[in-house]
């Protein structure tokens, strides 16, 4: 036990309001045992399938550059990482923090038969199901159902930017969505009932009327950051993120969305665009974490319904594929590379990888090391944690 | 003498006793064969469960109709088509186009992919306003039911025309007979896309949709074994879609004739044979009548009403009408516990409002995308099971959505201060044509109130309560004078969001 983890339990284990330390602490004091929501995660989906092999790209491998003689990206330009593999060249921002090993590059994460249609695809990344089962209930949402953040926490989870809960869908968590806190605000007065559910729907009705109201009174948009955001779309999700984390109430799980990967043609131009922005955003990121003295108890992780297909089609895009790479980032990762990357001379019949690591693995490493929660109840079988964190 | 005095008064008295018990029976039947009339909540409730958002005109027409009657006119008036025009493309009969995957272009994808997204949202508004006008709402709200059970979604069918020629038959069906829906949907082009009827042929059969039609449009879960999805496979191959038509073909050179088992029994079985087998179990009916009964009447199905029902539907030989009509007429259906214990569905909270409110909008495309904010993105469920509805209806992001929506509907006077824009994370486009529709609209609160009888504004009050919402209001606070208020403070209530 090193002295970080040593403080922190003997801290919950006497009540931090005990020993009177503020109110930004009140918050942790009632976390279940076990339960280390003071470890926060941030989701970063990248919406579409992002395509893999041009994002951590195998440059030493002859048959990467067979597959792809439009799309490929020169070994030149590849910023190099080890003698197999390095990023895509918009991802220059990210080679500080993988030089401070604070990037691990999770490669070929999948599942068995793996599904091709996104919103399939997604839904089983979104309720960790195996992919011939439908769960409705995201896989957070069975997480958090079984071990609740402390009350105080203006929320389970805040979804921003998106419509779709993903993760955090269903009942039994307290989450919100929303895109511009400012404007949340301003809906949420249209919330507030309270008082006695006459039945079932009532009583749930309710409850969605209280997370709303009990995230909007503890969340405000006011916090000044000296970090610079990007501009754009992306880069307001992350100045929006980075409020809601300065809130001294707390969330556990913050959910991002980047839109636009799903590359069928003319990727080249898109996927560069898409991948400066993860970038940059993730560097703003880092950036305000560090300011709040959160960095060090940040997990941020990548994901996305698919990878895309190995060899490039007709129109200098890639079609739908299966295994993918993934990065984790934060303060307490263990840089380095996990999982092995795709085989390209081993394809399947439709042309696709098979995964090395299940994305389940990838989950079971959040519940189990980041939190300190038992992964089995949330994923219905053990998957060995991946150990891209540090304990 | 005596003794036949006697007898004789016996007699007088016992033909007089027989005489007043009759004239009793006959009393009792009489007042039975005319049970009383529904009355207004009864009304409301009858109708708001069967469409969407009745008018108060509307339901003081059916207060006056037995129980009987009222269901009577309800099936009676359903319809097997749509009463608006569809839009141009969905009528389209050209040889279907598409980009070939290999050698197209870019731009060509691009172009394909935009214009069926076009086509799609044309056709999605039609529907909308379909129901927003139709005068016949039960045919619409079973046709959703439908579209919900034969779960099929643009997304993988890409050509709209083929989603809308699907809706055609699911609402020429809606309220008729359900063996030959299943035949019909199991030979339906966008379903033989969706569940990959088409790439299915004899050696490798697929079994997608062997699969779903035991698990999800018949049986039941754990109702079939893996064998059965195995041989039902086969019986399937062969059913095919036209490339140039897109209408149903069967390729014969394709269909595994050989011998199958299902369910025990062996034969050299195509489709439709297989479908008759599934038709032929009980767990079918029984697995339809606990659907419509959680569509209808509550949450949590009565077995005992529900087994009786079923025998019912099966004696009909799957005439909806008689699964209908029994679920409507039971006294489950009119209990003071289930009402207001089912969630209104995005279009059930859109059209009824407009409806209910008397607010008949010109273009229906706002309102097919609010659905859409809402969680339901007409002509493209989620999956195969289709929105699981009920509370998942409800979730932070949908509530905000729904209470923004009513609160433009009800603040729409041209008095009011505007209110805050809602909010699309969908796309650009679609939040404009949601805006543009919101903004168009026009409500005029004072009229809606003065349709109330009553001439203390207090007393229309309560009767805008009545008619606007299926239990008392969460807020205990006195209700408003001012006509928009009211109205405002009602469809901004909890008890809004149930039905």
């Amino acid at each position: 036990m090193d002295r970080r983890t040593f403080l922190q339990s003997s801290l919950s284990a006497v009540g931090l309001n005990a020993l009177g330390i503020g109110a930004t602490s009140v918050a942790f004091a009632a976390a279940p045992q076990g339960a280390n929501y003071r470890n926060l995660l941030v989701l970063i989906e990248l919406k579409g399938g992002n395509d893999g092999l041009n994002t951590v790209v195998p440059y030493a491998d002859p048959t990467y550059y067979a597959l792809r003689p439009k799309l490929a990206i020169a070994r030149d330009d590849v910023l190099q990482l080890s003698d197999r593999a390095g990023l895509h060249p918009a991802l220059a921002p990210l080679l500080p923090l993988w030089k401070n090993r604070e990037l691990a590059v999770l490669q070929g994460v999948g599942y068995p038969g793996p599904n091709l249609s996104h919103f399939r695809s997604i839904e089983i990344w979104d309720t960790a199901s195996g992919s011939d089962a439908y769960l409705t209930d995201g896989w957070l949402t069975r997480a958090f159902t079984a071990s609740p953040a402390p009350r105080a926490f203006a929320a389970d989870g805040v979804i921003i930017g998106s419509y779709d809960m993903g993760p955090l869908a269903g009942d039994g968590i307290r989450a919100v969505a929303l895109s511009n806190t400012e404007a949340f605000l301003r809906q949420a007065r249209l919330a507030g009932a309270a008082g006695e559910a006459r039945n079932k729907a009532y009583r749930h009705i309710l409850r969605v009327e209280s997370d709303i109201v009990q995230a909007a009174t503890n969340l405000d948009a006011r916090h000044e950051f000296t970090t610079e955001f990007p501009q754009g779309g992306f880069g307001n999700a992350i100045k929006t993120a980075c409020q809601i984390i300065a809130n001294p109430s707390g969330v556990a799980v913050v959910r991002l969305t980047l839109s636009g990967f799903d590359t069928h043609g003319a990727q080249s131009a898109t996927q560069a665009r898409l991948l400066g922005e993860l970038a940059r955003g993730i560097v703003a990121l880092k950036g305000a974490l560090t300011e709040l003295r959160r960095w060090d108890d940040a997990l941020i992780l990548t994901y996305a319904e698919f990878g895309r297909r190995p060899r490039e089609n007709l129109s200098a895009g890639t079609d739908h594929g299966t295994a993918n790479v993934h990065f984790a980032l934060g303060g307490r990762v263990a840089g380095g590379f996990y999982g092995e990357a795709p085989v390209l001379d081993r394809l399947s019949g439709d042309g696709n990888p098979d995964y090395a690591v299940d994305f389940r693995a990838i989950y079971a490493t959040v519940l189990e090391r980041w939190w300190g929660l038992p992964s089995k109840p949330t994923l219905s079988e053990r998957f060995a944690p991946v150990p891209f964190v540090k304990t | 003498m005596r003794t036949s005095a006697v007898i004789a008064h016996r007699l007088l008295h016992a033909v007089g006793l027989a005489v007043s018990v009759v004239i009793a029976v006959a009393a009792f039947a009489a007042s039975a064969a005319s049970t009383p009339v529904l009355g207004y909540d009864d009304a409301r409730h009858l109708l708001a469960r069967t469409g969407f958002g009745p008018t108060d005109a509307e339901v003081r027409a059916y207060a006056t109709l037995t129980r009987e009657a009222a269901v009577a006119k309800l099936l009676k008036e359903t319809q097997t088509t749509a009463s608006t025009t569809p839009p141009g493309g969905a009528l389209d009969t050209s040889p279907l186009q598409f980009p070939n995957p290999e050698t197209s272009s870019a731009e060509e994808k691009a172009s394909f992919a935009q214009a069926q997204a076009r086509e799609g949202i044309a056709l999605r508004a039609w529907w909308v306003r379909e129901m927003l006008t139709t005068p016949s709402p039960l045919t619409e709200r079973m046709t959703l039911f439908w579209h919900n059970h034969f779960v099929s979604s643009q997304a993988k069918v890409r050509f709209a025309r083929l989603m809308y020629r699907q809706n055609v038959t699911l609402r020429a069906n809606a309220a008729g007979n359900f063996g030959v829906l299943l035949h019909a949907m199991a030979k339906d082009p966008a379903m033989l896309v969706y569940l990959d009827g088409v790439r299915s042929r004899k050696g490798a059969p697929n079994e997608n949709f062997a699969r779903e039609v035991m698990e999800l449009f018949t049986l039941g879960e754990g109702h079939y074994t893996e064998q059965d999805v195995k041989e039902a496979a086969r019986a399937f191959t062969g059913w095919s879609v036209d490339r140039e038509t897109g209408e149903f073909m069967v390729r014969p050179r394709l269909h595994d004739s050989a011998m199958k088992t299902v369910f025990g029994t062996s034969g050299r079985f195509d489709g439709d044979d297989v479908l008759d087998l599934l038709l032929a179990r009980p767990d079918t009916t029984r697995h339809l009548t606990e659907k419509l009964w959680r569509e209808f009447v509550s949450p949590d199905p009565d077995p005992v009403a529900v087994q009786r029902i079923a025998a019912r539907f099966a004696e009909s030989h799957y005439d909806i009408k008689v699964a209908l009509s029994e679920l409507l007429l039971c006294d489950a259906f009119y209990a003071a516990e289930n009402r207001g214990v089912l969630v209104k569905s995005p279009a059930d909270l859109v059209v009824g409002t407009l409806r209910t409110l008397g607010i008949e909008p010109e273009q229906g495309v706002a309102f097919a995308v609010a659905t859409a904010v809402m969680g339901q993105s007409l002509m493209a469920p989620p999956n195969v099971k289709g929105w699981p509805g009920g509370e998942a209806w409800i979730n932070a992001t949908t509530l905000l959505a729904r209470k923004q929506f009513v609160d433009r509907v009800a603040r729409a006077d041209g008095m009011s201060t505007r209110s805050e824009r809602m909010t699309s994370t969908r796309s650009a486009k679609a939040g404009g044509a949601l805006e543009r529709g919101l903004s168009n609209l026009h409500f005029d609160s004072a009229r809606f109130m003065s349709q109330f009888p009553g001439a203390a504004p207090g007393e229309r009050a309560q009767w805008a309560q009545r008619l606007l919402l299926p239990v008392a209001p969460q807020s205990t606070e006195e209700p408003p004078n001012d006509a928009t208020a009211i109205v405002h403070g009602l469809v901004l209530d909890t008890a809004y969001q149930l039905k």
